[in-house]
């Protein structure tokens, strides 16, 4: 850096002076050599990629059928599928792009084009650049742990440390106490005779004591058109029962304790954020975000600077000069980092299992809060199970992860296309 | 292949129409959600018990998690699931750690696991083991470099021996059985939590020995040989079959698989048919899932658990000391502790 240009030159110039004098022949020999040397060793990896990618194509597309693709996990290998799954990753994956680009780009924007002019503001930003470039290899587990504590209990701030992760203050939740009827007891040997019945009785606040059955209560039953209000009957199950069937089907035990259920809104919305879809997006954002932070600044770095010269020229004042012309060019160079890094965030396995834990899920996610599964995880529960057809099955999974990744980046390449223009 | 993905179109069609056919019969009335999360020995079991419960109850959401026995029960014991899945019994940690949060359950059998040990098809010379052999093979003290060091007459060769990992309730139970408390087995095991590749090693060499569940071992019957051990009371070797392992001839490898019930969840109505379904078709759904089903009288005694109310767990005297025993004998009324 503090030499000058001069002095560059002259250094070569000694050293090309220095250098023996080679026959033309053996320079010639040595720059096939080393051609072969890259073409081989390129071949080698190619031809690795090949051989991982066929065996994986030839054991998973036979067993690729729509059953995989939109049932549930079952016992039966057969019936198997992985929608949820499936629905898990395009959330979690989606949900994380959406957090971490702005947040990336924006941050690798301050540190490259508003340079501190100040001491105190150079050093903090140093410190900042120090942090992410190490912050890129710190393994993904540890990123696990700190979302479980940063996200999903939130450090306990909100006071729940014998339950971590549990709802403390939310929206968008309404809460039913849940009587079954008489007849519906598994453990009461009746079933047979009298229909099973539920009904759910409206709870005002999720902290109110159990609902306390009382003759004439109003409570609503779930049924195909919706809730429909019932009146019900209390009944001793020590002593005598309703005859009337009719009675009978709507008639509580007397010292029936209910279940404290709740439906959740697609809006629903809790603190601390539990180990739902949200937390588990904001766990990848940390695994990915130093690698967009830091490409993002290379793509910045690439753009010459008589672009900006130029601009502000002209009079654009900073920020008309990183909106119209830095960040445009610098795109391109921005979506290569961002596909590597949500390649990263889709196969990423390790913080998922921290945070989420849980492989067998029937339904997809229904708002930010809910629990989920993602491919991987199904992935690897399948190869750890005993029969062969769950192998097969993971294969045809892993056929359709490589799918999904490829489509997300035939996205982000596509936007690549479109905003490549030449620079000068 | 064209006409094979239109096959399995038409199935899919099949499956969605009958699928429907049972969410307008069955109980479409029924809400809420079961959380369950433990060992993944058990996990089969309750992922088909969830698969067909769902089916009978389909707006009742059920999930279940892998996160290992003690991770189960880290859960578990502060009232995060309504179930755990366990390979053994409560420890006396996780009890009062219950205890303390306020946390009461019902302990239930659901299944037996022989834990199998098995070598590579081509050995000839392993027919039986006997619980001095295995210790010697096994643990630190007994160190059996080569198979001539375990019996006179075996080959001079070197042992090779494949575990599962340290964190699984199958390492635990066979280190319980085989070292006691207070031994310790061989360090130089290879070891993994994915069972499969336990199966590749074992199956790759001629000198190896391993163990895993019974499952593992009969879906690779073709490529391994499973041990008969010398049952110490009848003094007589005794291979892993359904038939041996219910009669509790399988001794002292055989084990009982549980599931445990969270008190206050049990009260919610979801929780309670779940747990009803759990224990009607637990034999059905331990031989489906490569199990062998307890005696008919243990799961009737589970089920009368739940209805009166019976807290607490069998494996653990007053003391906290740990009871050992058959399931038919331990698993009784007297000796529930709460």
């Amino acid at each position: 850096m503090s030499r000058s240009p001069t002095t560059n030159e002259e250094d070569i110039e000694a050293r090309l002076k220095n250098a023996e004098p080679a026959s033309n022949r053996s320079r010639m020999q040595k720059d096939r050599a080393f051609r072969w040397l890259c073409i081989a060793i390129a071949t080698v990896s190619v031809l690795v990629l090949v051989a991982l990618l066929t065996s994986i194509v030839v054991q998973g597309v036979p067993v690729i059928s729509w059953t995989l693709l939109s049932g549930t996990p079952e016992p039966e290998p057969s019936e198997a599928g992985m929608f949820p799954a499936l629905m898990g990753t395009i959330w979690i994956c989606s949900l994380c792009a959406l957090i971490t680009l702005p947040i990336g780009v924006a941050t690798a924007v301050l540190l490259e084009e508003f340079k501190p002019r100040t001491k105190v503001a150079a050093w903090s930003y140093s410190l900042i650049q120090l942090n992410i470039s190490n912050l890129a290899g710190v393994p993904s587990v540890v990123y696990g742990i700190l979302g479980l504590t940063a996200f999903v209990s939130m450090f306990s701030l909100f006071g729940n440390a014998t339950q971590p992760g549990a709802a403390v203050w939310e929206w968008g939740a309404t809460y039913y106490d849940q009587f079954s009827n008489l007849g519906s007891d598994p453990f009461l040997m009746m079933s047979d005779e009298v229909d099973e019945r539920y009904f759910l009785v409206p709870v005002e606040n999720r902290t109110n004591p159990p609902t306390v059955p009382t003759e004439g209560m109003m409570a609503y039953e779930n049924s195909v058109a919706g809730l429909v209000p019932v009146e019900v009957h209390v009944a001793d199950a020590m002593g005598d029962l309703p005859t009337d069937p009719e009675v009978l089907a709507t008639s509580i035990d007397s010292a029936a304790v209910p279940g404290r259920i709740s439906e959740k809104a697609w809006y629903y919305f809790q603190l601390p954020l539990g180990r739902g879809v949200l937390a588990g997006a904001l766990t990848l954002m940390l695994v990915i975000l130093p690698v967009i932070i830091i490409s993002t600044q290379e793509a910045l770095r690439a753009v010459p600077s008589s672009l900006r010269d130029g601009a502000l020229g002209i009079g654009a004042t900073p920020w008309q000069v990183v909106w119209n012309v830095t960040l445009p060019s610098a795109i391109p160079g921005i979506m290569t980092g961002s596909i590597l890094a949500m390649s990263r965030a889709i196969g990423e396995t390790a913080p998922i299992l921290i945070i989420a834990g849980i492989v067998y899920i029937r339904t997809s996610p229904q708002h930010l809060m809910d629990s989920y599964t993602v491919m991987p995880l199904q992935i690897y529960n399948w190869t750890s199970r005993p029969q062969d057809e769950f192998h097969s099955l993971a294969a045809g999974g892993i056929v359709i992860l490589l799918g999904i990744l490829l489509s997300f980046n035939a996205v982000a390449v596509l936007i690549r296309h479109r905003m490549q223009k030449p620079l000068s | 292949m064209k006409r094979e993905s239109i096959f399995h179109l038409m199935i899919a069609l099949v499956a969605i129409t009958l699928g429907s056919r049972s969410v307008s019969a069955q109980n479409s009335g029924l809400l809420g959600r079961v959380e369950i999360d433990g060992s993944s020995t058990v996990y089969p079991i309750s992922e088909a018990a969830a698969s067909g419960f769902t089916r009978a109850f389909p707006k009742v959401k059920v999930n279940v998690g892998v996160s290992g026995t003690g991770g189960g029960f880290k859960r578990f014991t502060v009232g995060q699931t309504d179930i755990s899945d366990a390979s053994r019994p409560i420890k006396a940690t996780e009890f009062e750690a219950a205890k303390d949060a306020g946390v009461d359950f019902f302990e239930l059998p659901v299944a037996y696991d022989g834990l199998t040990l098995v070598v590579h098809k081509g050995n000839n010379w392993v027919d039986h083991l006997t619980i001095d052999e295995i210790k010697k093979i096994f643990t630190s003290s007994g160190a059996a470099k080569t198979w001539a060091e375990v019996r006179q007459g075996w080959p001079n060769n070197p042992i090779q021996i494949f575990a599962p990992g340290t964190d699984s309730g199958t390492f635990d139970y066979f280190k319980e059985v085989v070292a006691g408390d207070d031994g310790s087995l061989r360090s130089d095991m290879s070891t993994s939590e994915d069972d499969n590749v336990l199966v590749t090693g074992v199956s790759g060499s001629p000198n190896a020995i391993g163990f895993f569940g019974v499952a593992y071992y009969e879906e690779n019957k073709d490529k391994l040989k499973s041990v008969a051990i010398v049952n110490p009371e009848l003094k007589e070797p005794v291979l892993p079959t359904a038939a041996t392992i219910e009669k509790g001839t399988y001794a002292p490898f055989s084990r009982p698989l549980f599931i445990y019930i969270n008190a206050r969840s049990f009260r919610r109505p979801e929780v309670r048919q779940f747990v009803a379904y759990y224990l009607k078709n637990a034999a059905d759904l331990a031989t489906q899932t490569g199990y062998v089903p307890l005696p008919k009288s243990v799961y009737a005694e589970a089920m009368n658990h739940c209805r009166q109310g019976k807290t607490g767990t069998h494996y653990l005297t007053k003391d906290m000391e740990k009871r050992s025993g058959a399931v038919t004998e331990i698993y009784t009324t007297e000796t529930l502790v709460n």
